[in-house]
């Protein structure tokens, strides 16, 4: 057995981030993608000839410590814009755009104004408790000192809010964001456009319990900017993963491309390596798992190697994507109604009111897509023209709902869904089926299957509190170390989740380096 | 009366089934007395429970252990299965061969107890039987994910009477099993027998000389018959679970939902028991790879156990039911889970839970015992101390072949 050898199966941005640390402490590390390019469901891709985009495309939570401690800007990686705002389009061109602290746009009451920065202030203050534990492993419920040291920050922090922001955070926390933002606005469009935020990427609708969680989760990065700031790399999020590929290489990091794990080996008890498709065994004495919790446990390893009740609570654990990607190659930028072409490089939703977006979600409950989808729209084009050709452009989608699970099945629902989604946009965008010179839709399953992740779902399980911290993939299990010896997760199934963070790598080359 | 079929529509307006054996232990049971076992009727006592119990030592009794919970395991995987399951290394029971284990969750609490018996070995793949107090379908089948297995329960498709006692293998030799006595304790055979197969093993639950007759239910009555006609002289008599529970308490055997509480009725933490604190550290294998409950039980092995399952010598002659156990200081240390006045042993026993580190062999403690007489309550600390021996071990469990008595 090669004592010092870790093998990270799956080169997405975790992978990467934790193959970076690991060989910057001295560690020998392979890592194994199945994929020709690094970056998994971040990487970017060439989905028609010359047009190219990244299935995560907007940079959210990137950890500000992991830019700078592996040097990722020498490694190429430049933002082609920062602090991105959020356009709410009306389809009769009354748009509402929403910044850091301001919102702007016709039919806002002077209320709705001071209540957006009063939103904006509580929602940023809360999502920083959150967004503190994401750089440390999870505590767990012992009587150990670590973990007891952990709580009690995190119950400080809490308590530091003050008597009544600590008493709103306790409140709302676990509740609905349709309620909260009933609470705080009139504005129908602007309701609906701060609803899908906590919605976006989820198995749940604006009046699912724990949404106020999951918006503050994509408020919780520890990132240069206002909380949630979405910005663009040059290059598509794929220069992200190429930026850490970079790092990890010069820290001494071997990555190898096309070469899929099929299992994980276990020899008298504990992990001893892995075997590749075509049946090639590698050896190591640890091996940690950027795939998804499920399909480490489940799948690579077999539920035989772990008790029955943790294989139980992995089968339980919930995994249900229902978020498809939509990329489209454009002829030339769209006539977005009431849209200048500077505003069309923004981010752009279509969720018109809360009720909306409930009802698109509706659907989905009984296996069906939504005839009338939400949707977060980028045009990178605008501001990255490198990834189409010249004075062509890429609009890039995430379009809900979309059931993993489609009655119909999705090689029939494909085309239908298609459908929905282009009157949709034509909705607003009424040239935009002339402007079209390729289509790509990614479904749940296309994303499951090409990029490996159970059920589709972006991060590898749904964000919520029944699944996060220390049940985050279940408990016991929290600290990226996995029941069998030597065998690690470090994906966005560990704390503290999806979104292209690196803080689960970065954790988890900790706990690696812990042992 | 309809035999039990959970796929009948209307299976639930009987929760309780007659057992295989009904016919026949309704001419027994002179009591009229029932209680329910399981799925199904069970006698407390025929007649006299102390008659009963001395039958099972002087001469033999029938038991009727059709309403234990029976599963077949089998299919590739039935032995990676089976290892991943119970505490145990199963790959030492060999085929006709029968071994007790316990089997824990993921905590390393004690689920259940039973007996495993491997029915079959062919082309490398094995069939198990596993017998047991509770319900396990949704455990067994819960464990079945990522292994190539065939998990059914057969409680109803198998009637079972346990002959127990210095005369029963005379008497099955007598009925005419040739070659019984060659039988090892904890091994299994099968005979043709009216026309059909009759299993038979060396097992039981009274700690003596006995057998357990396995057989289709529509061939129990025969049987039973057939074993009463041989058994006419060598005292055979039919033996309810009054005297049963006596007989297995002489003997040290734990029963679940008495001696210790299976962790999926648990409500409370701290309520259920490991194996180590029931005293069967000889049932853990850690060196076969994993197994439910082996990182915790790894882990207590490390720490230390709560509690001790122990045997209580206790002086004077009352029972002590439900007792509390203190130290000579008469501080608590834990408390009885089963108890009685053992004619064979002459002395009032025990079995206890004790909280650590109380327990050790040869320990002196008390026992609060209340009796009544003649409608007067009574107290007494009686004196009592920890025993490393089972109360009832006569040599003939152990020979092969038995003597003839």
């Amino acid at each position: 057995m090669i004592s010092d050898h870790t093998i990270i199966v799956g080169a997405g941005h975790n992978g990467l981030v934790c193959a970076a640390y690991l060989a910057k402490a001295g560690r020998k590390v392979t890592v194994l993608e199945a994929a020709g390019q690094v970056g998994g469901a971040a990487a970017t891709r060439e989905f028609a000839p010359g047009f190219k985009a990244s299935c995560a495309h907007l940079l959210y939570l990137l950890d500000d410590d992991i830019r700078k401690e592996l040097a990722l800007d020498t490694h190429g990686l430049s933002m082609a814009a920062d602090e991105l705002k959020t356009i709410a389009l009306d389809a009769g061109g009354d748009h509402l755009s929403l910044g850091a602290d301001r919102v702007e746009g016709p039919g806002l009451t002077a209320e709705d104004q001071a209540g957006y920065r009063e939103y904006r202030r509580f929602m940023s203050k809360f999502a920083a408790v959150i967004g503190g534990l994401h750089k440390q492993l999870p505590p767990r419920i012992t009587q150990r000192r670590d973990d007891l040291l952990t709580l009690g920050k995190l119950a400080l922090k809490i308590r530091r809010l003050g008597r009544d922001d600590m008493r709103e955070f306790l409140r709302i926390a676990g509740i609905n964001i349709y309620d909260v933002l009933q609470e705080n606005f009139e504005h129908p469009l602007l309701k609906g456009a701060l609803s899908l935020d906590a919605v976006l990427g989820t198995n749940s609708g604006p009046r699912s319990n724990n949404s106020v969680f999951t918006a503050l989760h994509r408020l919780s990065g520890n990132n240069a900017g206002a909380a949630g700031a979405a910005a663009l790399p040059s290059g598509g999020l794929g220069a992200v993963c190429e930026a850490l590929a970079a790092a990890a290489r010069k820290a001494g990091a071997e990555i190898r491309t096309g070469c899929a794990v099929e299992g994980i080996l276990v020899e008298s008890d504990r992990v001893c390596g892995v075997r590749l498709a075509g049946g090639e065994e590698l050896r190591a004495a640890t091996v940690v798992s950027n795939a998804d919790p499920k399909s480490t446990i489940l799948g690579l390893l077999g539920a035989r190697h772990v008790e029955a009740g943790f294989a139980r609570r992995m089968v339980n654990f919930r995994a249900k994507g229902n978020t498809a990607k939509l990329h489209l190659a454009l002829d030339a930028l769209p006539d977005f109604r009431g849209l200048s072409a500077e505003q069309m490089g923004e981010r752009l939703v279509i969720a018109p009111t809360m009720e909306y977006v409930e009802r698109a979600f509706n659907h989905s409950k009984y296996g069906e897509f939504s005839t009338k989808p939400v949707a977060e729209i980028v045009i990178p084009t605008v501001r990255d023209p490198g990834l189409a050709p010249a004075g062509k452009h890429v609009l890039s989608a995430v379009v809900q709902y979309a059931p993993r699970h489609l009655g119909m099945g999705w090689s029939e629902g494909k085309g239908a869904f298609t459908e929905a989604i282009f009157d949709l946009l034509a909705d607003y965008a009424p040239d935009i089926r002339e402007k079209t010179l390729a289509t790509e839709l990614l479904t749940p399953e296309d994303l499951e299957r090409e990029f490996r992740m159970t059920g589709g779902h972006w991060h590898h399980g749904e964000l919520s509190m029944d699944q996060f911290l220390m049940m985050r993939p279940a408990p016991k299990s929290a600290q990226y170390r996995m029941p069998v010896d030597g065998l690690y997760l470090c994906g966005a199934g560990t704390h503290p989740g999806g979104g292209v963070m690196g803080n689960a790598g970065r954790n988890a080359a900790r706990a690696v380096l812990a042992e | 009366m309809s035999r039990p079929d959970s796929n009948r529509r209307d299976h639930f307006k009987d929760a309780v089934y007659p057992s295989p054996f009904h016919s026949r232990q309704k001419e027994h049971n002179r009591m009229r007395e029932w209680s329910r076992w399981g799925d199904y009727l069970s006698v407390p006592a025929y007649w006299c429970p102390d008659m009963e119990y001395f039958s099972g030592r002087n001469a033999c009794g029938v038991f009727d252990i059709t309403p234990m919970i029976k599963h077949r395991v089998s299919g590739p995987d039935a032995l990676p299965y089976m290892q991943r399951l119970v505490t145990r290394d199963v790959s030492k029971i060999k085929p006709g061969r029968v071994g007790y284990s316990v089997w824990c969750d993921d905590n390393g609490q004690v689920i259940d107890d039973g007996t495993i018996f491997h029915l079959e070995q062919a082309n490398g793949q094995h069939v198990y039987r596993v017998c047991s107090q509770e319900h396990q379908i949704d455990w067994f089948m819960a464990n079945t994910l990522g292994f190539d297995v065939t998990v059914e329960e057969e409680t109803h498709d198998v009637a079972g009477l346990a002959l127990q006692g210095p005369t029963s293998c005379a008497v099955l030799k007598d009925m005419g099993l040739a070659g019984i006595e060659q039988l090892t304790p904890f091994g299994m055979t099968w005979f043709d027998f009216e026309g059909t197969r009759l299993m038979v093993s060396r097992t039981g639950f009274t700690g003596d000389l006995g057998y357990e007759l396995w057989i289709a239910p529509e061939h129990a009555e025969t049987l039973w018959d057939r074993l009463f006609a041989a058994g006419d002289l060598r005292g055979i008599r039919a033996m309810g679970s009054a005297a049963l529970d006596m007989l297995r308490i002489e003997a040290g055997f734990i029963l679940a939902g008495q001696d210790f509480l299976p962790a999926m009725q648990a409500v409370r933490t701290g309520h259920t028991r490991s194996p180590f604190e029931l005293g069967l550290d000889w049932l853990v294998s850690f060196d076969k790879g994993v197994f439910n409950g082996r990182a915790a039980l790894l882990e207590e092995k490390a720490k230390g156990s709560r509690f001790r399952l122990v045997k209580l010598d206790i002086d004077g002659n009352k029972p002590a039911r439900d007792s509390f156990v203190f130290t000579k200081g008469k501080k608590y240390a834990g408390t009885v889970t089963s108890a009685m006045w053992s004619p064979s042993a002459k002395a009032s026993i025990a079995l206890a839970s004790l909280e650590m580190p109380h327990g050790a062999p040869g320990e002196e403690l008390l026992v609060e015992i209340y009796y009544r007489r003649e409608l007067k309550w009574n107290r007494v600390m009686a004196p009592a101390r920890v025993v490393k021996d089972v109360f009832w071990d006569p040599p003939r469990k152990r020979q092969t072949p038995p003597g003839d008595f």
